[in-house]
C-alpha cells in the first residue's frame, strides 16, 4: 500500500513572467488596478463632499483641485473610473457567454482601452468648454 | 466522512453560493448608471461657486441619487477588494485582519459620505 504523504510536491502552474504579454492579460490587470485605485480615491471624494459643507474649506479644496497637480489627479481619477466602467461592461458581456471567441476578446480589450482614453478626453473637453 | 462531492453540494465550499457574484454584478450595473450621471453632473459643476454646488447637491433627487451611488459603490468596492485580498494574502491572520479592515473602511467611507450629503441637503 502506498503511504500517503502529508506534503506532496505537485507541479505548479507557471507564473506570470513565463507568458507572452497579451492585451487581454494587460486589461485584466488594469481592471483590477483601477478598481484598487478607485477604492483609495473614495477618500478624495469624501474629503470633497465634506469640504462642500463649508464655503471657506470649499475654496481651499477647489484651489488644490484646480492646480496642475490637482487636475492631474482628477484626470487620472476620471480615466480610472471610465476604464473600470468599460471593463465592467466587458465582464457583463462575458457573463452572458458572448465575446469570448478569439478575436472578440482582443477587440473588447482594445475597445476598453481606446474607449476609456477617448471618453476621458471628451469629458475633460466638455468640462473645460462649459467652464469657459 | 466528507467526500469532495459533499463539499461542493448546495452552497459549495465557500458556503455563500453565488451571493458574492450577484452582489458584485447588481452593484456593477447600478454603479454604471449612477457613475455616468455623476460624471456629467460634476462636469457641469466644475468651476462653479460654492452656493451653486451646494444648491445642486442639496436637491432631493440629486441627494437621493448620490446616497444610492454611495451605497452601491461602497458595497461594490468592498466585495472587489475582498477578492483581491483573498487572491494575494495567504497567511490566515493577515487575511482575516485585512478582510475586517476592508469591511470597516467601506462602512466608514459610506457613512462619512452619506453624512456629508445629508448635511448639505438639510442645510446644516
Amino acid at each position: 500500500m502506498i503511504e500517503p504523504k502529508s506534503h506532496v510536491e505537485r507541479p505548479l502552474s507557471p507564473h506570470l513572467q513565463i507568458y507572452r504579454l497579451t492585451i487581454t492579460m494587460v486589461m485584466s490587470i488594469v481592471h483590477r488596478a483601477t478598481g484598487a485605485a478607485l477604492y483609495a480615491g473614495t477618500i478624495l471624494f469624501v474629503w470633497w463632499l465634506f469640504a462642500a459643507g463649508n464655503p471657506r474649506r470649499f475654496e481651499t479644496i477647489n484651489a488644490f483641485l484646480g492646480s496642475w497637480f490637482g487636475r492631474l489627479i482628477l484626470f487620472g481619477y476620471t480615466w480610472a473610473l471610465l476604464h473600470h466602467l468599460l471593463g465592467g461592461v466587458r465582464h457583463l458581456i462575458w457573463d452572458t457567454g458572448r465575446g469570448m471567441e478569439p478575436g472578440e476578446r482582443e477587440f473588447l480589450a482594445w475597445a476598453t482601452l481606446i474607449g476609456s482614453g477617448t471618453l476621458t478626453v471628451l469629458v475633460w473637453l466638455l468640462a473645460l468648454m462649459l467652464r469657459g | 466522512m466528507r467526500t469532495l462531492r459533499h463539499r461542493v453540494r448546495g452552497l459549495g465550499p465557500a458556503h455563500s453560493g453565488t451571493g458574492h457574484f450577484w452582489l458584485q454584478r447588481t452593484t456593477a450595473i447600478a454603479n454604471a448608471a449612477l457613475v455616468i450621471y455623476f460624471v456629467f453632473l460634476f462636469v457641469t459643476l466644475a468651476g462653479r461657486s460654492h452656493a451653486a454646488v451646494v444648491a445642486t447637491i442639496g436637491q432631493p433627487v440629486v441627494a437621493i441619487l448620490l446616497l444610492a451611488a454611495i451605497l452601491s459603490i461602497v458595497v461594490h468596492m468592498r466585495v472587489g477588494m475582498q477578492v483581491i485580498i483573498e487572491d494575494y494574502v495567504h497567511g490566515e491572520a493577515a487575511k482575516v485582519t485585512l478582510l475586517l479592515a476592508n469591511t470597516f473602511f467601506a462602512i466608514a467611507v459610506g457613512l462619512a459620505a452619506a453624512f456629508a450629503v445629508l448635511r448639505i441637503s438639510f442645510g446644516l
